[in-house]
């Protein structure tokens, strides 16, 4: 009986009326945590980029940083949809046997192209002339893993780094559409399911994306901030503006874009206005209203607009910024919260609520979603300490060709 | 039982992914409008299952729903249906009540006194057997399908147990099962009709208020119920184009 608790809780405080079968909500905290984590590893790699393609230096220190953080969480990626699955061991059907309809079943090869060509790639090409360097230093059992990692391409003739330079440049080129790709396409498999009012919007890609890109920045802002808290170093301030910058216009699209659905959905009012007024009011009102908007938009809207036309002290600066980025990440995770839970609250009969309490203790989904929060973040400390930014050789001068 | 399903083979997957793409960039010069998924119905003489529902006729015995749970061993808790009865009840100040407990297995009341009532009546739901079926379009390993009849059927072996599906049906008729972590739904008791036998809700209605049979035959049963009645689907702007077809269905029903 144990295992239907909740059920039979949720059963007793239903809201007017839902079909039988949807008082079990079969998409939980772990399909939340599945947008979240893929939405931290385009927005962090876009953050790379803005470096690279756009050439704007003053990122140049959280280059690698953005990269690596890309890498360690999207590693995991995959997990929380795994692991949520009925049957988790059949999910490798999905790559040999996907159905060519399904939006979902080709998130499989969107990852493996992200992954394998684009972010090792890029990592690699960054990397190599640094590890024959380091594998040159090294010795012993360290020796042999730099000297694997560079694939035994030991040149380090400026011709090669200049090759390196150039071909990181082009995948760096090729992984922006990439992470848009990656992205637009996680929402997309929200936003085509036409049974679902509140998902179903030409808008979701779009959402998706820039909140990815606001997280990704603000998660990478903040990892910045640690590691050189943790290192002792001093945090190039000037870097940190210019992502705040950044972060600032990203945010103010993405809240456009938002307003606009939801303006949109108020003013066309359809039939299924109604009942997502009454969800958005009633169920959602402190995750929407106030998590998603107040702490995870305006609040970092207001500090950020101020800090564009008031500079104080560096070291207030860098602690707005750190609260800054801690209230957007919340912010975004309610969002996906918003979308993924929110959507399955209300009937599809528009004429009732289901509620979905999380089960802190003893839900097996808490602690999964906690565990692929968390393993990034160890996978990342492995990733800097195997491969330090800060003793990478200096870059190549720029040359203006490129 | 054989069911005619196509497993697809690591080869058919390349054959068809280079088929798909190319047929994508083709399809969407030559025919931009031609939807990503629909089935086909059977040419000639093959059969084409749909069903009706007279409401009219149902009484909200819910034995259809309570047949069903033990023909197809589904799970007994009240949160797992293949099949259930809803009571709508539209009072004179036209707030419209919507229960269905324990899928009506547990019988209904009426907590609305009689002089307060406009309308009151009973909808048995099941699947839809759609013929542009969401469910079939969103699942990622083609799980689940239509059999050549139009029935939309479930490989359990095959199954994820990703619950796309369950979240592209507009209608609620699939449900993980807890057990099996695979998705179950109503298979109109393929089982049985293989065996030439009817569905179990259909032998179980004592008013007869559930029909099925073959839509290509212009004369079954169905068909010309269909034909005599003035009958709905459900959720018709979705275009998912159902089987199940209502008679006197109120436009409160969603
Ligand atoms: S009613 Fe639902 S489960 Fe049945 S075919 Fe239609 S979409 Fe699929
Ligand atoms: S739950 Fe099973 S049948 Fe449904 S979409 Fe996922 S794999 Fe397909």
């Amino acid at each position: 009986m144990n295992k239907f608790e909740t059920l039979y809780e949720a059963l007793a405080n239903l809201d007017g009326f839902i079909y039988p079968n949807e008082i079990a909500l079969n998409w939980d905290l772990l399909i939340v945590m599945y947008p979240y984590i893929t939405g931290l590893v385009a927005g962090a790699f876009i953050l790379a980029s803005l470096n690279r393609v756009f050439d704007i230096k003053a990122l140049r220190p959280t280059y690698e940083i953005s990269l690596l953080t890309a890498l360690a969480f999207m590693l995991v990626a995959t997990m929380p949809l795994i692991s949520h699955l009925g049957q988790p061991f059949r999910f490798y059907e999905m790559l040999i046997t996907p159905h060519l309809t399904s939006a979902m079943a080709i998130f499989g090869f969107v990852y493996l192209w992200y992954l394998m060509v684009v972010l090792l790639l890029e990592i690699w090409f960054d990397y190599r002339y640094d590890m024959v360097i380091w594998s040159k230093e090294k010795k012993g059992f360290m020796r042999f893993v730099y000297r694997a990692l560079t694939l035994w391409v030991l040149d380090t003739s400026h011709e090669s780094r200049k090759t390196d330079e150039k071909i990181g440049y082009f995948i760096t080129v090729v992984g922006i559409p990439s992470a848009f790709l990656l992205h637009g396409y996680v929402g997309f498999i929200f936003g085509s399911i036409k049974a679902n009012p509140w998902w179903s919007t030409v808008m979701m890609p779009v959402i998706f994306l820039f909140s990815a890109m606001v997280s990704g920045i603000a998660l990478v802002m903040f990892i910045y901030m640690g590691v050189n808290y943790l290192r002792r170093q001093k945090t190039d301030i000037f870097c940190l503006d210019t992502i705040a910058k950044y972060l600032f216009y990203i945010l103010i699209i993405d809240f456009t874009l938002e307003s606009l659905d939801q303006i949109h959905r108020i003013y066309e009012a359809d039939e299924s206005f109604d009942i997502l007024k009454l969800l958005v009011r009633g169920k959602l009102f402190f995750t929407f209203f106030i998590m998603q908007i107040g702490l995870g938009t305006i609040i970092p809207l207001s500090v950020l607009g101020f800090l564009q036309f008031k500079k104080p002290r560096e070291r207030i600066r860098k602690i707005l910024y750190a609260i800054v980025s801690v209230c957007v990440l919340v912010g975004i995770f309610y969002m996906r919260w918003n979308v993924v839970i929110g959507g399955q609250l209300f009937s599809k009969s528009f004429y009732g609520f289901t509620s979905y309490k999380v089960d802190l203790i003893g839900g097996i989904d808490v602690w999964l979603s906690v565990l692929w929060f968390v393993i990034p973040f160890f996978i990342l400390a492995f990733l800097l300490w195997l491969l330090p930014p800060w003793k990478k050789a200096e870059d190549l001068p720029q040359e203006k060709s490129l | 039982m054989a069911i005619e399903k196509k497993n697809f083979s690591r080869r058919d997957f390349i054959k068809q992914t280079s088929m798909f793409a190319g047929g994508v960039v083709f399809v969407s010069l030559i025919n931009p409008m031609k939807v990503v998924y629909a089935t086909k119905k059977p040419e000639g003489k093959g059969k084409w299952y749909g069903i009706a529902i007279d409401i009219e006729k149902c009484i909200g015995c819910a034995n259809c729903a309570r047949t069903c749970k033990i023909e197809n061993d589904v799970h007994k808790e009240p949160f797992f249906f293949r099949n259930w009865v809803e009571q709508y009840t539209i009072t004179n100040d036209e707030e419209i009540l919507v229960s269905s407990p324990n899928g009506g297995i547990d019988g209904f009341e009426q907590p609305v006194p009689e002089e307060d009532i406009y309308k009151t009546f009973f909808v048995p739901k099941m699947c839809n057997h759609c013929t542009k079926s969401p469910c079939t379009q969103v699942c990622p390993v083609g799980a689940s399908f239509e059999s050549p009849e139009g029935i939309a059927l479930v490989d359990q072996t095959y199954c994820i147990g990703c619950g796309y599906c369950v979240q592209a049906c507009p209608y609620g008729c699939r449900y993980i099962d807890p057990d099996k972590g695979v998705v179950d739904k109503c298979t109109l008791c393929y089982h049985r009709l293989k065996d030439g036998l009817d569905p179990a809700c259909m032998m179980a209605c004592p008013t007869h208020a559930r029909i099925y049979g073959d839509l290509n035959d212009k004369e079954s049963e169905v068909s010309l119920f269909i034909k005599e009645h003035n009958c709905a689907v459900l959720k018709q702007q979705l275009n998912t184009v159902p089987k199940l077809y209502y008679n006197a269905l109120s436009q409160e029903v969603h």
